[in-house]
Parts: C-alpha cells; structure tokens; sequence
C-alpha cells in the first residue's frame, strides 16, 4: 500500500514513519512534524486537548493523499494524527512523503498539511493557566 | 422532521452534550442551520461551522433525511 493515514491516540513513531516511508524509487522523503508550542499571542499553553470526527477525518485525510498523487509523482504518503491530550513539545502530526526527486516531496508534503488544516474535521483546544480556548472558533 | 445532530469541539459546549435531537421546520441543511440557530443563538458567534451529511461536507441546498449522520463542523484546528 502507498497510503498510510491513522488517528490515535498515543505518542506518534517520527522514526516509523520515515521507515515506512522508504522506497528503493524514492530519492527524496519530506517530513513535516507538527509540535505543540509552550506559547500562543504571548500567553503560555499549559497543553493542547485534540478532537477527531474520526471516520470523516479518515475519508478527508484520503481525499488529501488522493489529490496529491494525482498533483505529483509521489510513491509513498504517510499522515498520522495523533488526538487526545498533548503537553509542550508533543507532536500532534506527521506527514511523510517519498518520490523520486526532491521537489514534488517538498510541495506535496506542504501541500498535504497545508491541506489538512483547511478541511480535515480535527480541533484543538488550547489550555491555559486562566482558561481554554478552541482554536480559531471565534474571529 | 427529527434529526440527530452530532456535536464536535466548541459546537459540544454551545450544545452541551456530543449530539442532540431536534425537531426541524424543512428539510435541508439550510434549514437545519436556522433551527439550530434559533435555539442555539451561540452559533452565530462562531468565525463559521459547515453541516456534514455522512462525512461529507454539504452545502445548504442538501436534502436531508432522519436517517442521515448530520454533524456540525465548527472552524477545523488539526495539524
């Protein structure tokens, strides 16, 4: 299989991924590895609480890794999300991608993200010593 | 008609539960939104929220039925 897209609830594997990713085709892999800032408009997150509508999660993660083979020459894409409580310096995503050269890794992998961040059904809270706030919920 | 509304992120604080049922006048998404809005007026206060309609986006137009997994997608965070 070229497509690899879970959600779960434990610490992601970085070293899996980039494993799973590899291909005697592929010279190039890209890898964005999201992680959880100590601080957000100068207020300091004590963590983030993520939150999936997993089965439409899953379908628009699917649609995302689809779009991207069908932009680039990709041979391997990976997105593994992870939901549940995260402290400061956890990672909530990886994406891992493998081609044959190193350009289309590096757009698709943007790509996929930036993609992700638009459409996928996942929210995080911020939680903070005074409060919590859903990200972008309000304008 | 009754549907069942399943709630996500800040929409489960404004509903106060994961999902809801309600009574609704029409039957599409557009009419959803105003029956929700109507008694859930915190709604309006968010940035934006899309309607799903079996886990995929729907627009307003989209007939729905009481056999339909509807939920309310409010600004998507993930990444």
């Amino acid at each position: 299989m070229s497509t690899q897209i879970t959600i779960s609830n434990k610490p992601l594997n970085i070293e899996s991924c980039i494993d799973w990713v590899m291909s005697p085709q592929s010279g190039g892999i890209d890898v964005f590895i999201g992680t959880v800032r100590d601080s957000t408009k100068g207020k300091s997150v004590i963590r983030l609480e993520f939150e999936a509508y997993e089965p439409m999660a899953l379908k628009e993660m699917e649609k995302i890794t689809a779009q991207a083979f069908e932009k680039w020459p990709v041979q391997k894409l990976l997105i593994h999300h992870r939901i549940g409580i995260l402290e400061v310096g956890e990672v909530p995503v990886i994406i891992a991608v493998s081609c044959a050269h190193r350009d289309a890794a590096f757009e698709a992998c943007r790509y996929v993200i930036d993609t992700l961040k638009q459409t996928v059904p996942i929210w995080k809270k911020e939680i903070f010593e005074d409060g919590e706030v859903w990200v972008a919920a309000h304008p | 008609m009754n549907v069942n509304v399943l709630a996500f992120g800040i929409v489960k604080d404004i509903f106060g539960k994961s999902s809801i049922s309600l009574d609704i006048d029409g039957t599409t998404t557009a009419d959803l939104k105003d029956s929700l809005e109507r008694q859930y007026p915190r709604l309006k206060q968010l940035s934006s929220y899309m309607v799903a309609v079996n886990n995929e986006y729907a627009q307003d137009q989209c007939v729905l039925t009481e056999h339909d997994e509807i939920a309310i997608i409010p600004p998507v965070s993930g990444g």
